[in-house]
């Protein structure tokens, strides 16, 4: 922190000096101040992004390249903590299940526990620490060292390339990480079936199929694609508008995931609420 | 005949204009409570190496930062080739934009593409379309200009802090621009590399008739290329001239940057 003071401006220099006024103060209000700035600023960023997405010239080659790094490269991760978790909920399940005499009802029970809120969830917030963080450490080291500038020097809208195309890639490519993660963990979960007792293929996935319906697919996938959104423009967020100095990067890693993760949180709460409406 | 006479003067007047590529009148920039530009006026006339010396942080990145528009001004006009900014549209400031190469003090270089890829990316962006091979070439003759030809496919990371330099300079004159901003070009570079840079540029100078705003702490390179001077104090231009009338000015003040 030091550095950065004496590196910029006088100014900043002055608010350093102000920070003991600045405790004697109600530290509600400040924080109260402060999210209500970030809050606004988000608004605007969120809104510019509407206005840039639909307005040529549309980057393809940056969007395909982003959702190629965002998504592919994401694979094995998704996949692995998919297969984890749909064996892990299978095994700690059947004793419960057990007590009531409904080990059958196993397959079904982990199928819609899946699909419904633990298969989003969890990927959504792997998606967050991995690629929300990578987002806003990369624009902010973009930012640090002048490279967002540069590009607009070169004639290039930077929200644009940089911000609007990793946006769109994370909504895109969320909702499809997302039902390979569930198939994984249901093929997890056939494994944590099978490794006590005896079901086969067939006769457990028509068990699962037979207890989904499409009020559970679809709010499920939806609501995916709102977790996505969200993770790509807080990272976004965080990254463009990083402080300008070294420490601005971790910062903005750090309070992406932070925030990102949180929103999913809020989105899948609200989701909820707006999915039972619906069935009631 | 009166008219005749309005018109010679009009002629006479635009041929001046002609020679002036930038023209800054009364120009005024602020952070907060941070006045950084205060009343600047400037003129840069075509073909010339305008170097700017002043002390650090007195504003010499956000003055000429300010004519490409990467710094909003405050107040004042700013003409850029004739054009008062402030009247165009967002598609004529392209334009201009378009004819004004900057080199970054950091060098700006883009760390997720190598460096063929990094000289690329302004030419696809302002060229739009053009044919695969006269893009290597040109690619290939501005790191030999440069004297980076082997490091075509290396990744900016993998290249020293003068090599980056270098790369940051190739990948601003590709596009041969009619201005060109260089915010210190030779700092952190051994003296003899110095001595290099600052002969590239006065041969990017002569070659395409460029018009040069060069800012340097390297007194050897303001010698060796400055037409004309300036030197910023807290925001003013404090003094103007020659290399020869600055060193051996009045004020001890200005004399104390050639010591
Ligand atoms: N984006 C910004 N926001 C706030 N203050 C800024 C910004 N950019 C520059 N400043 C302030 O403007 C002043 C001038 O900065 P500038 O970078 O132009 O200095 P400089 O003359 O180029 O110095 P140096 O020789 O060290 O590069 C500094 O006080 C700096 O803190
Ligand atoms: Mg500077």
């Amino acid at each position: 922190m030091e550095n950065t003071i004496l590196e910029n401006s006088p100014n900043e220099h002055l608010e350093a000096e102000t920070i003991p006024e600045s405790f004697s103060e109600p530290i509600s209000d400040s924080v109260f101040n402060k999210f209500f700035l970030e809050v606004a600023s988000l608004t605007s960023f969120t809104w510019r992004f509407f206005k840039e997405v639909f307005k040529p010239p549309y980057e393809f080659n940056e969007l395909m390249k982003q959702s190629f790094l965002i998504g592919y490269k994401s694979l094995p991760l998704i996949g692995i903590t998919g297969f984890i978790i749909g064996l892990v909920l299978t095994i700690q399940s059947r004793p419960t299940l057990a007590k009531f005499g409904a080990e059958s009802w196993l397959p079904a029970m982990v199928a819609v526990s899946i699909i419904r809120e633990i298969g989003p969830v969890i990927t959504a917030l792997i998606f967050a620490g991995k690629v929300g963080s990578g987002i806003g450490a990369e624009l902010a080291s973009m930012n640090v060292t002048e490279q967002i500038d540069a590009m607009q020097v070169s004639c290039t809208n930077p929200f644009k390339y940089l911000v609007v195309t990793r946006v769109l890639s994370a909504t895109i490519m969320l909702p499809i990480l997302i039902i390979f993660s569930d198939a994984i963990g249901l093929l997890g979960s056939f494994v944590g079936v099978n490794l006590k007792g005896n079901v086969s293929t067939y006769l457990f996935f028509s068990q699962i199929f037979q207890s989904l319906e499409f009020g559970d697919l679809a709010p499920a996938f939806i609501k995916t694609i709102f977790f996505g959104f969200a993770i790509g423009l807080i990272g976004s967020f965080k990254g463009y508008n990083s402080y300008k100095g070294t420490e601005g990067v971790g910062k903005a890693a750090n309070s992406a995931v932070v925030f990102a993760s949180l929103m999913v949180f809020i989105i899948d709460m609200i989701a909820v609420q707006i999915t039972s409406l619906f069935q009631n | 005949m009166t008219t005749n006479a309005t018109s010679i003067k009009a002629e006479k007047e635009n041929k001046q204009n002609d020679l002036i590529v930038v023209r800054m009148e009364h120009l005024n920039k602020s952070f907060g409570n941070n006045h950084v530009l205060q009343d600047i006026n400037l003129v840069m006339n075509k073909g010339e190496n305008l170097v700017i010396l002043g002390k650090s942080g007195t504003g010499k990145s956000v003055l000429i930062k300010s004519i490409v528009g990467l710094v909003e001004i405050d107040e004042g006009k700013l003409f850029i080739l004739g054009q008062n900014i402030s009247q165009l549209n967002d598609n004529e400031l392209i334009e201009i934009r378009k004819k004004i190469g900057f080199l970054f003090q950091s060098a700006a270089l883009y760390d997720s593409m190598t460096v063929r890829e990094n000289l690329e990316f302004p030419l696809r962006r302002q060229l739009h379309t053009i044919p695969k091979d006269e893009m290597n070439s040109l690619v290939k003759e501005a790191l030999l200009n440069v004297g980076l030809a082997e490091t075509i496919d290396l990744w900016p990371s993998e290249l020293s802090g003068g090599m980056r330099k270098r790369l940051g300079l190739a990948r601003t004159l590709i596009l041969k621009p009619e201005i060109m901003l260089y915010d210190e070009p030779t700092t952190g570079l051994d003296p003899i590399t110095s001595k290099e840079i600052s002969h590239l540029i006065l041969e990017v100078q002569k070659k395409y008739n460029t018009s040069s705003i060069i800012i340097t702490h390297d007194i050897a390179c303001a010698k060796l290329i400055a037409n004309r001077i300036i030197v910023l104090k807290d925001g003013i231009c404090a003094a103007e001239g020659s290399y020869g009338d600055l060193k051996d000015s009045a004020d001890a003040w200005t004399r104390s940057f050639f010591e």
